[in-house]
């Protein structure tokens, strides 16, 4: 704020105090006009209704000058005045910063302990998992999913199976910096048959069913198109995150209609960084936990069990 | 001056009331006015892209306002989810600004990077895809609604008049970077460019 401004307030702030004052003690006067020494305004309506005109009561009067003393206190106090601060240097930031500084000694207190284990240390650490858990609920499972299965474009994470690989540090590090997948459109280079031919190779990598001589087509074109990313026997390639396509595991789902999509238009896809969210330690957290998730035994005791039910439900 | 004049001349009396209610504001508004960090904008930030800019009007003329809000309070349980507390100059060049009022959804000043463009499609198309217990309205015709990139120029256009700087080449350039695109790429570029780019430093003095 700049001096005149500031003196604008201060200015008229103060006036408009001084205002209120010289208000109060002008109404509590009695009507210096009247001297007939009624205290009645002099109206008079139906014969005998008159109207009294006293000034207010004392302890009325009082709390005005009360709350104008608050005022003034308060001013002197806390920042009004203009650029004055105020002599106890409140601020809402300083306020907010001492806030800020008491969260993190708490949280501190809990992470600390925390703070120089590894991943993998960490993923066997019941009190670190259970925070983890709660980090997971809040910022990783609007996309993967709270049973952190995923979703069509949103990798599944409770299997071992990884875009980008998944060992310790791989996985702290997606977290960290996050990662873009890109796969380019090659609805043109390929051509409509093309596509098919490939399309049709792909299933057939993972032991689906397709036309014999377009697999055949398809596995030459795969060769000098497809390779590059994904590995000459489609493995994949978890530095440019080209996914495995041998696995039967499918980001997009296996239809050929999702499977076209994905050659013709290419596929463009992100996961966001939260170094700068979330900072190191809870980013560690999330990397034990999700790389416990991948290990976990109990877990895919029930992936299997819910496999089981569901192919029941069909059957 | 006698009470008798006031109570007697209600025009008078209209003027003083007038004075009187005007005070609160002369002293707490118009000051903010001759501001520098409420009128010039926070460091790193600069005005809307054509695509931005057609998503801020798509934000708006959606009612996203009804119930998201976009600031963030200096309180440390809001800046512990969204980030950094919101600074007055992060919306010079928001005209109306969206500060909101209301929080239904989450407050999305520093919504920017949390999510792919992906998962906001996906999100706008039908939130519970996603997020099973949302309640927020699903918005799949903003897909299938066209920008007019000469209005995008108009808009453009008025917004320098009021003083938000852009050049010559920004105008000449918006008509191309929005032809062909939907409302839905409009709003989530919008979406994508609410990041938190304030170096963190302590709010300068006076910072309410």
């Amino acid at each position: 704020m700049g001096n005149g401004t500031s003196l604008f307030v201060i200015v008229v702030t103060i006036a408009n105090i001084a205002g209120c004052l010289w208000l109060i003690w002008w109404t509590s006067r009695r009507n210096p006009h009247d001297a007939s020494g009624s205290n009645t305004t002099g109206h008079v309506w139906d014969g005998d209704l008159s109207e009294y005109n006293n000034p207010m009561p004392r302890w009325w009067l009082g709390l005005f000058l009360l709350t104008i003393l608050f005022g003034f206190l308060y001013l002197a106090l806390y920042p009004g005045l203009g650029s004055f601060a105020g002599v106890n240097g409140w601020s809402q930031i300083s306020q907010y910063e001492e806030e800020v500084r008491q969260a993190d000694a708490r949280t501190n207190a809990l992470y600390a302990p925390l703070a120089n284990l590894s991943v993998t240390e960490l993923a066997d650490h019941p009190q670190a998992m259970a925070a983890a858990r709660n980090l997971f609920a809040n910022n990783c499972s609007t996309c993967h999913g709270s049973d952190a299965r995923g979703a069509r474009g949103f990798p599944n994470l409770t299997d071992d199976d990884w875009l980008w690989g998944g060992t310790p540090e791989t996985i702290e590090q997606t977290i960290q910096n996050g990662r873009i997948g890109v796969m380019p459109a090659l609805g043109a280079a390929l051509g409509n048959d093309g596509t098919e031919q490939v399309i049709a190779y792909v299933l057939s990598l993972s032991g689906r069913n397709a036309p014999a001589d377009w697999i055949e087509q398809g596995k030459q074109r795969f060769a000098t198109v497809c390779a590059a990313c994904h590995g000459p026997d489609g493995k994949g390639n978890p530095l440019l995150g080209a996914p495995n396509l041998t696995d039967n595991v499918w980001l997009y789902g296996s239809t050929p209609a999702s499977l076209r999509e994905t050659v013709t238009l290419g596929r463009n896809n992100a996961m966001p960084a939260h170094l700068p969210l979330l900072g190191e330690t809870k980013v560690r957290l999330l990397a034990a936990y999700v790389y416990r998730l991948s290990r976990d035994e109990g877990h895919d005791e029930r992936e299997d069990d819910d496999k089981q039910e569901r192919g029941h439900e069909r059957e | 001056m006698s009470h008798e004049i006031v109570e007697r001349k209600i025009g008078l009396m209209g003027v003083l009331i007038a004075l009187v209610i005007s005070i609160g504001g002369l002293v707490e508004i118009v000051p903010l006015y001759f501001q520098s960090t409420v009128t010039e904008p926070a460091p790193g930030v600069k005005p809307y892209g054509p695509l931005e800019l057609e998503g801020f009007d798509t934000y708006i003329s959606e009612g996203c306002y009804n119930c998201h809000s976009q600031m963030v309070r200096p309180l440390q349980a809001e800046t512990e989810r969204y980030g950094h507390y919101s600074l007055a100059g992060e919306s010079v060049y928001d005209h109306p600004f969206q500060f909101g009022s209301k929080r239904t959804g989450p407050d999305l000043a520093r919504v920017g990077g949390r999510y792919s463009d992906e998962w906001q499609r996906i999100h706008l198309m039908n939130p519970r895809d996603v997020v099973p217990e949302s309640n927020m309205p699903g918005f799949p015709w903003l897909a299938k609604q066209q920008i007019d990139p000469e209005s995008t120029v108009a808009k453009m256009r008025a917004l320098r008049k009021i003083g938000v700087p852009y050049s010559d080449a920004d105008l000449a350039g918006a008509a191309d970077q929005v032809k062909g695109r939907s409302k839905m790429d409009a709003l989530i570029a919008y979406l994508q460019s609410k990041r938190y780019i304030v170096p963190a430093s302590p709010a300068p003095a006076g910072q309410p």
